[in-house]
C-alpha cells in the first residue's frame, strides 16, 4: 500500500518537467499538479476502501468504537445546534410571510428547507469539524510514530485496518445523525410557530408533512451519504500523508478540516442544482 | 538470505542512499553501524519493503521485494519481525494487545494460547505482569522492549533490530545482546541490527558492516574491522571526535524507571 502512505510520489517528475517555464507559469503549473496529485490520491484512498469493505472479516468491535465516537457523542452537539437553526428559520420565515398573511406556510418552508438542505449540510458540518479533525489528528500521530509502518511490517493492510471501520461508521451515523437533526429541526420550527406565532399544533404538523414528499428527504439522505464519503476519505488522507511530527499534525488536522468543509458545500451546491433540474 | 544491489534512495534533493551493496547470509547477526542521520534506518525499512527505492534491489531468498504488492508482499513480511527505533506500539491497544497483535491476525490459535505466548515474548524481554497496561504508561526503555517482544511473537526468520539497546540501560541492554544471540544459536534467526552501541555490536555480530555517505564502504568481522586500514571506519570504531567524519554516540542510557 505505497500509493497510500506516499501519496505525494508522484509530484516531483512532473515538475521538473515544467522547468523551462517562467516562474508565475511555473508555480501555476506546480499548484495544478499538486490538485491533480491530491485528488488522485484521495480516489485511489477511496476505491481502496471500498474493496477493503468487501474483504472480510470486518472488524466489528472498530466499528462500534468508531460509532460510538462519531455518532453518540456528536448527538447533543447535533441536537443543540438543530433545535436552533429550526427556530431561526421559522422566525425568519414568519418575517417574511406575515407581510402576506400566510404564516401557516412556515410550516412547509421550514420542513423542507430543514430536509432538503440545512439538515445534512450542518450536521456533515458539524462531524467534519468534530470527526474529521480527530480522525486525521489520530491517523497522523500513528504516521509520524511509525505506527503506520508497524501495521505493514505485521502485514496489516492500513487501509483495512484504519480507514475501514472509520468509513462504515461515518456514513452509519452521519445518516442516523442527519434524521436526527431533521426531527430536531422541524420540531424547533415547531415551537416557534405554535407558541410564537399561534399557529395550531395540528395545522402546524400538516403543514409540515403534506408537502414533503419521499424524494425530498431521499434527496436529504443522499447528500448525507455523499459527505460522509467527503470527511472520511479527506480526513483519513490527510492523516496518512502527515510529516514532521507535532507540527505536521496540526498541519493535516487544519487541512482536513478546512477541505473537508469546501468539499461538502460544493458537493452541495453541486447536488442541489441537479436535483433542482430533476 | 537478504542481498541489497546498488540500492539508491532520495528525498528530494537529499540522496541518502547511493548504490549500497550487502549480502546477509541466512543464519548471520549482521550489525550495520554509522553516524547518526547517515540512513541506516532507511536501509532497514528498504529491507522488508517499507520504503521503495529509486533504484536498486532487495532481495528476500531471491525475491525482489521491492517490487512485490499485496498478497505477496504481506507473505514475504511474514517471514520478518521488526523492531522500530521509537518502538512505534499502537497508543489505542494494551500491552497484550500489541505483542499478540499478528498471532490473533494471521493465525486462528484462541485467545488464551495467544495470551501465554504474549507473556513467553515478554519474559524474553524482561518485563512481567504489565499485559493490561497501555504504552503510554510505560517508560521508553520498556516501550523498545515491547516493541521487541511484538517482533518476536510470530517467531520470525529474519528480525531487523533498529537500535534495540539505545534507551535501555547497559545490564538490560546485555540481556538483550545475549537474546539476539541466543535467537541466533537455537532458533538460526537472520538477524539485522542497527546500533550506535560498539561494545553490543562486537558481542553479537558476526559481522559488520559500515554505511557511509549512502554506501556501505566496509564489512568484515568484528576483529577485521578492527585491523581496518579504512581512515573513516578506524575513525568511527575509536569513537574519536577528530577525524575524517563527526559522529554522535549514546551509550546504555538509562532513561528508564521501574
Ligand atoms: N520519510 C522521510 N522523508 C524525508 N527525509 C527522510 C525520511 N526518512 C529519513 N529521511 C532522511 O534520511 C536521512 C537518514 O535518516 P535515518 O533515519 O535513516 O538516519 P539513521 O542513520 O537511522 O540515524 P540515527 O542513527 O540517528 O537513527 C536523514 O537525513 C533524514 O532526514
Ligand atoms: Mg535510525
Amino acid at each position: 500500500m505505497a500509493e497510500t502512505t506516499t501519496p505525494n510520489a508522484g509530484a516531483a517528475p512532473g515538475a521538473s518537467r515544467l522547468g523551462r517555464l517562467p516562474g508565475s507559469f511555473q508555480a501555476l503549473g506546480n499548484r495544478a499538479l499538486e490538485f491533480f496529485d491530491y485528488v488522485g490520491g484521495v480516489s485511489v484512498l477511496f476505491s481502496q476502501t471500498i474493496a477493503w469493505i468487501f474483504v472480510p472479516p470486518l472488524k466489528w468491535s472498530q466499528i462500534a468504537i468508531q460509532m460510538f465516537r462519531i455518532g453518540v457523542q456528536s448527538l447533543p452537539v447535533v441536537a443543540l445546534i438543530s433545535v436552533f437553526i429550526g427556530m431561526v428559520l421559522a422566525f425568519q420565515s414568519a418575517y417574511q410571510m406575515q407581510r402576506f398573511s400566510a404564516e401557516i406556510y412556515i410550516a412547509s418552508l421550514v420542513a423542507l428547507s430543514i430536509v432538503r438542505e440545512i439538515g445534512p449540510v450542518i450536521t456533515a458540518l458539524i462531524v467534519a469539524g468534530r470527526v474529521g479533525a480527530s480522525i486525521a489528528a489520530e491517523l497522523g500521530t500513528m504516521k509520524v510514530t511509525e505506527q503506520i509502518d508497524a501495521l505493514e511490517t505485521l502485514a496489516a493492510n492500513p487501509v483495512r485496518y484504519l480507514v475501514v471501520p472509520r468509513f462504515i461508521a461515518t456514513v452509519v451515523m452521519l445518516f442516523i445523525l442527519t434524521c436526527y437533526a431533521d426531527l430536531i429541526g422541524i420540531m424547533g420550527g415547531f415551537l416557534v410557530g405554535v407558541l410564537k406565532l399561534d399557529i395550531s399544533p395540528r395545522l402546524y404538523w400538516r403543514m409540515t408533512v403534506e408537502p414533503l414528499h419521499a424524494k425530498d428527504v431521499m434527496t436529504g439522505l443522499l447528500k448525507s451519504l455523499s459527505f460522509a464519503i467527503i470527511i472520511c476519505v479527506i480526513s483519513c488522507y490527510e492523516g496518512f500523508r502527515t510529516e514532521g511530527g507535532a507540527e505536521g499534525v496540526g498541519r493535516s488536522t487544519t487541512l482536513a478540516v478546512v477541505t473537508s468543509f469546501i468539499m461538502i458545500i460544493a458537493a452541495d451546491c453541486l447536488f442541489t442544482a441537479l436535483f433542482y433540474f430533476t | 538470505m537478504i542481498e541489497v544491489i546498488n540500492l539508491t534512495k532520495s528525498f528530494g534533493d537529499h540522496l541518502v542512499l547511493d548504490g549500497a551493496n550487502l549480502t546477509i547470509k541466512t543464519g548471520e547477526t549482521m550489525v550495520i553501524i554509522g553516524s547518526s542521520g547517515c540512513g541506516k534506518s532507511v536501509l532497514l525499512k528498504h529491507l522488508i519493503g517499507l520504503l521503495r527505492p529509486d533504484t536498486g534491489q532487495v532481495l528476500v531468498d531471491g525475491e525482489d521485494i521491492t517490487r512485490l504488492r499485496g498478497k505477496e508482499l504481506d507473505r514475504l513480511r511474514l517471514k520478518f519481525g521488526m523492531l522500530f527505533q521509537g518502538a512505534a506500539l499502537f497508543d489505542s491497544m494494551t500491552v497484550a494487545e500489541n505483542v499478540g497483535f499478528a498471532l490473533t491476525e494471521h493465525t486462528s490459535l484462541d485467545r488464551a494460547t495467544v495470551l501465554s505466548r504474549v507473556s513467553e515474548c515478554l519474559q524474553l524481554v524482561g518485563l512481567e505482569g504489565i499485559e493490561a497496561l497501555y504504552p503510554a504508561a510505560l517508560s521508553g526503555g520498556m516501550r523498545k522492549r515491547v516493541g521487541l517482544a511484538r517482533a518476536l511473537a510470530m517467531n520470525p526468520e529474519i528480525i531487523l533490530y533498529d537500535e534495540p539497546t539505545t534507551g535501555i540501560d547497559p545490564i538490560m541492554g546485555d540481556i538483550i545482546n545475549d537474546l539476539i544471540i541466543e535467537l541466533r544459536d537455537r532458533l538460526k534467526v537472520t538477524s539485522v541490527c542497527v546500533t550506535h552501541d560498539m561494545k553490543s555490536a562486537d558481542k553479537i555480530a558476526d559481522r559488520i558492516a559500515m554505511l557511509y555517505r549512502g554506501k556501505i564502504i566496509e564489512v568484515g568481522t568484528p576483529l577485521e574491522l578492527e585491523q581496518t586500514a579504512n581512515p573513516v571506519v578506524r575513525q568511527f570504531i575509536a569513537g574519536d571526535a577528530v577525524g575524517p567524519i563527526t559522529e554522535g554516540m549514546e551509550f546504555g542510557h538509562v532513561t528508564r524507571r521501574r
